[in-house]
C-alpha cells in the first residue's frame, strides 16, 4: 500500500487519505476478479474463498474481538450452516428449497448452535472458555461424522454430494452466464454474490459495534466486573454475542456448500477454527479492516507459496526442500512471532474510538 | 426523613471468617452516608453485598420499600443503585466519552432489530445518550478529555470518569468506594466539591473513605463497622467521640 496525500504522518503506516480510501477499495473489490481471471481460473476460485473466510472472520471478530471471549470452535458453526444447506438443497433428502429459506435457515440454526455453546460457557473466561468452545467445535465435527448410523442423516465421513448451487433470482451461478454476449464466468458470479454478502455483513457488524450493544460488549471484554456494576446483563450479552457471531459462521457455511456442492466433516477440522482465528489476530482484532484484510493474506498466502514455492526452489536447489504446506506452517508461525513482537495488535489495530459515530460517516 | 437504603442484619460469610455481622442501618434520602472503620472491617464487603457483587449470606437490602433482588448486579443497578471501585476499574481501552455511553446502557432499550435496520427510535436515542454523555462529562469536570481513551486520563481524572460512567445509570444512590484514596490535597478539594454538587442534585452519596477530614466535613451521617460489625452511628462529631470506636482504631491493651 502507498500513502498518498496525507498532511500529517499517521502511527499506522498503512492509513490512505480516507477521501480515497472508500472509492480505491471499491474499484479494487469490483475489479479484483477480473484481474485475477488474468492469471486463470484458479485465482478466481481463491478469491471466492478469500471472501468466504472473510464472512467467517467477520463473525468470529464478532465473538472474539469485540466481546472478548475466546472461541477455538467457530468452525463449528460454519459446519451447521453447510450441513443445513446440504440437507435442504441437495438429493441426500431430495428435498431441494431455494435460497432464501435455505440461507436463513442455516444462519438460524447456527444461532441457535451459538446459544448452545454460549449457555454452558457463560461463567467461563479465558483459557477456559477457549478449551470448552474447542471440544464444542470437535464434538460437532465427530457428530457430521458419525451421524450415518443407524439411521443416515450427514452420511458420515463420505459427505454429501451434488449439492444445489446458489441460485438468484432464476440465475444458476454454477453455469457460465451469457451477458450480452459475453461470457461471465460462473466462479466471478460468485464472487459478486459472495461480495454482496461481505458488504452487507460489514454494515451490520458495524451497526452493531457503534450501538448500546457493541458498547456493552466492549465493556465486558474491559471489565466484566465493571460491566455489571452499570447494569449490564452480561448472560445476556455474552449469548447475544454467541448467536450473532454463529449466524456470520452459518451463512458462511451454507454459500460454502453451495459453492462446493460437496461437504464432508473433514473440511470442519479444529485447524479450521485456528485458522480463522489467527486471521483475526494477524489482521487486528476489533478492526473490520484488519480483520477483512487478515482474511484475505491469509487466504491468498498458502496458494501464493504453491504456485512459487516449488519453482523457486527448484530454481535456487535444483529439487524441492520444502513442500509448500510445510512452508505455510513455518511462515504462518515466524508471522505470527513477529507480529507479537512488533505488532501485538495486529497489522490494522483497532482504533479505541469506534464505539460511537465520529462526525464523518462510519 | 424518607429512608432510600435500609439494610436488615446483612450477613456475609467467606468460610470460616465472618465478614459481616447483622449489620443494620438506614440511609436517608439527600444525605451524604459515610461508613468508615479500620482495614478489614467489612466496608467493601458491605458494598459488594450492596451491589449483588458476592451473594447475601442473610439478611436483605430494601430500597424505596421494595427488597433488592440479592446477587444480581445489574438488576440492582435498575433499582437506582450504582457504584465505583476502590481501585479504579474503568474500561482503559474506551475513549471516556465511551465509557460513559456505556454507563447509560440500563436505560437505553435499542434491540438488536432496531440497531441493524437503523431504526428512526434508535438513531435518535444514540443522538441522545452521546448528548447527554458529554454533558455529564461536562458535569464532573472531564468535559475536554471526552475522546482521550481512559487509560491515559490522569488519576484524579480516571476517579472522575468512574463517578461519571456511575451518575451514567441515573442513580438514585451512588456509593464511592475511596474515590479520595491516592489523591493530593487539591484533588480531593475537587472531589468535594463534586460530592457536595451531586448531593444537591438530588443524589443521596454512600460513602467509604479514609480521608477522616472529608468524612468530618461532607457526612451528614456516619457508621462505623469494626471486625464485621456495626458498632457506632450517629453525625460525625457524635461517632468522633465515642469511646468504642476510639478503641477500635487506636486499639485497648486492657480489653484483651
Amino acid at each position: 500500500m502507498t500513502s498518498t496525500s496525507t498532511t500529517l504522518p499517521r502511527p499506522a503506516g498503512f492509513s490512505l487519505d480516507l477521501r480515497l480510501q472508500q472509492p480505491l477499495l471499491i474499484v479494487l473489490a469490483a475489479a479484483a476478479p477480473l484481474v485475477a481471471l488474468a492469471f486463470g481460473a484458479s485465482w478466481v476460485r481463491v478469491l471466492d474463498f478469500a471472501l468466504l473466510y472473510v464472512l467467517l472472520a467477520i463473525g468470529l471478530n464478532l465473538v472474539v474481538g469485540f466481546a472478548g471471549l475466546l472461541d477455538l470452535g467457530y468452525i463449528a458453526f460454519y459446519a451447521v450452516g453447510a450441513y443445513t444447506w446440504a440437507f435442504l438443497a441437495s438429493p441426500h433428502f431430495g428435498i431441494h428449497l431455494p435460497f432464501w429459506i435455505v440461507l436463513p435457515l442455516g444462519a438460524a440454526f447456527a444461532a441457535l448452535a451459538g446459544i448452545m455453546l454460549g449457555f454452558p460457557t457463560l461463567r467461563l473466561r479465558g483459557d477456559y472458555l477457549a478449551i470448552v468452545t474447542l471440544g464444542f467445535g470437535e464434538i460437532i465435527r465427530i457428530f457430521m461424522n458419525n451421524l450415518n448410523q443407524p439411521i443416515n442423516i450427514t452420511n458420515g465421513p463420505q459427505g454429501i454430494d451434488m449439492i444445489d448451487p446458489l441460485t438468484i433470482a432464476g440465475i444458476d451461478l454454477s453455469r457460465n452466464l451469457d451477458l450480452f454476449g459475453m461470457q461471465v464466468p460462473s466462479l466471478v458470479l460468485y464472487y459478486y454474490a459472495f461480495l454482496g454478502a461481505v458488504v452487507l455483513a460489514l454494515v451490520l457488524v458495524r451497526r452493531l459495534q457503534i450501538s448500546r450493544i457493541g458498547r456493552a460488549w466492549a465493556a465486558i471484554r474491559e471489565d466484566e466486573l465493571a460491566a455489571k456494576a452499570i447494569g449490564i446483563d452480561t448472560r445476556m450479552m455474552k449469548l447475544l454475542a454467541f448467536a450473532l457471531g454463529a449466524t456470520f459462521g452459518g451463512v458462511s457455511g451454507g454459500l460454502f456448500a453451495a459453492f462446493q456442492g460437496f461437504v464432508s466433516p473433514e473440511s470442519f477440522s479444529l485447524m479450521e477454527s485456528i485458522v480463522v482465528l489467527t486471521m483475526i489476530v494477524l489482521g487486528g482484532m476489533g478492526n473490520l479492516a484488519g480483520v477483512v484484510f487478515g482474511a484475505i493474506v491469509l487466504t491468498a498466502l498458502p496458494e501464493l507459496l504453491r504456485h512459487f514455492a516449488v519453482p523457486l526452489q527448484v530454481a535456487l536447489f535444483g529439487k524441492t526442500l520444502l513442500d509448500p504446506e510445510v512452508l505455510r506452517m513455518l511462515l504462518l508461525s515466524l508471522a505470527m512471532i513477529l507480529m507479537m513482537l512488533w505488532r501485538p495488535a495486529g497489522l490494522l489495530p483497532a482504533r479505541t474510538r469506534y464505539a460511537h459515530r465520529e462526525g464523518r460517516k462510519a | 426523613m424518607i429512608t432510600l437504603l435500609e439494610s436488615r442484619t446483612v450477613n456475609k460469610r467467606f468460610g470460616g471468617l465472618q465478614a459481616l455481622t447483622d449489620v443494620s442501618l438506614k440511609i436517608h434520602r439527600g444525605e451524604v452516608y459515610g461508613l468508615i472503620g479500620p482495614n478489614g472491617a467489612g466496608k467493601t464487603t458491605f458494598f459488594n453485598v450492596l451491589t449483588g457483587a458476592y451473594p447475601i449470606d442473610g439478611g436483605e437490602f430494601v430500597m424505596n420499600g421494595a427488597e433488592l433482588p440479592a446477587g444480581k448486579p445489574h438488576r440492582i443497578v435498575a433499582h437506582g443503585i450504582a457504584r465505583t471501585f476502590q481501585n479504579i476499574r474503568l474500561f482503559r481501552d474506551l475513549t471516556a466519552l465511551e465509557n460513559v455511553m456505556a454507563g447509560h446502557h440500563i436505560r437505553t432499550s435499542a434491540g438488536v432489530w432496531g440497531i441493524l435496520a437503523q431504526s428512526r427510535a434508535a438513531r435518535e436515542e444514540e443522538r441522545l445518550v452521546t448528548e447527554r454523555a458529554l454533558e455529564i462529562l461536562d458535569y464532573v469536570g472531564i468535559g475536554r478529555h471526552a475522546d482521550t481513551v481512559a487509560r491515559n486520563l490522569s488519576y484524579g481524572d480516571q476517579r472522575r470518569l468512574e463517578i461519571a460512567r456511575a451518575l451514567a445509570t441515573e442513580p438514585q444512590l451512588l456509593a464511592l468506594d475511596e474515590p479520595a484514596a491516592g489523591m493530593n490535597a487539591t484533588e480531593t478539594a475537587g472531589l468535594r466539591a463534586l460530592i457536595e454538587t451531586i448531593r444537591a442534585d438530588g443524589v443521596t452519596v454512600l460513602l467509604i473513605e479514609h480521608d477522616v477530614k472529608l468524612i468530618m466535613g461532607l457526612c451528614d451521617r456516619v457508621a462505623v463497622l469494626d471486625f464485621g460489625k456495626k458498632i457506632a452511628e450517629g453525625t460525625p462529631a457524635e461517632v468522633q467521640r465515642d469511646p468504642g470506636v476510639i478503641r477500635a482504631y487506636l486499639g485497648d491493651h486492657r480489653a484483651h
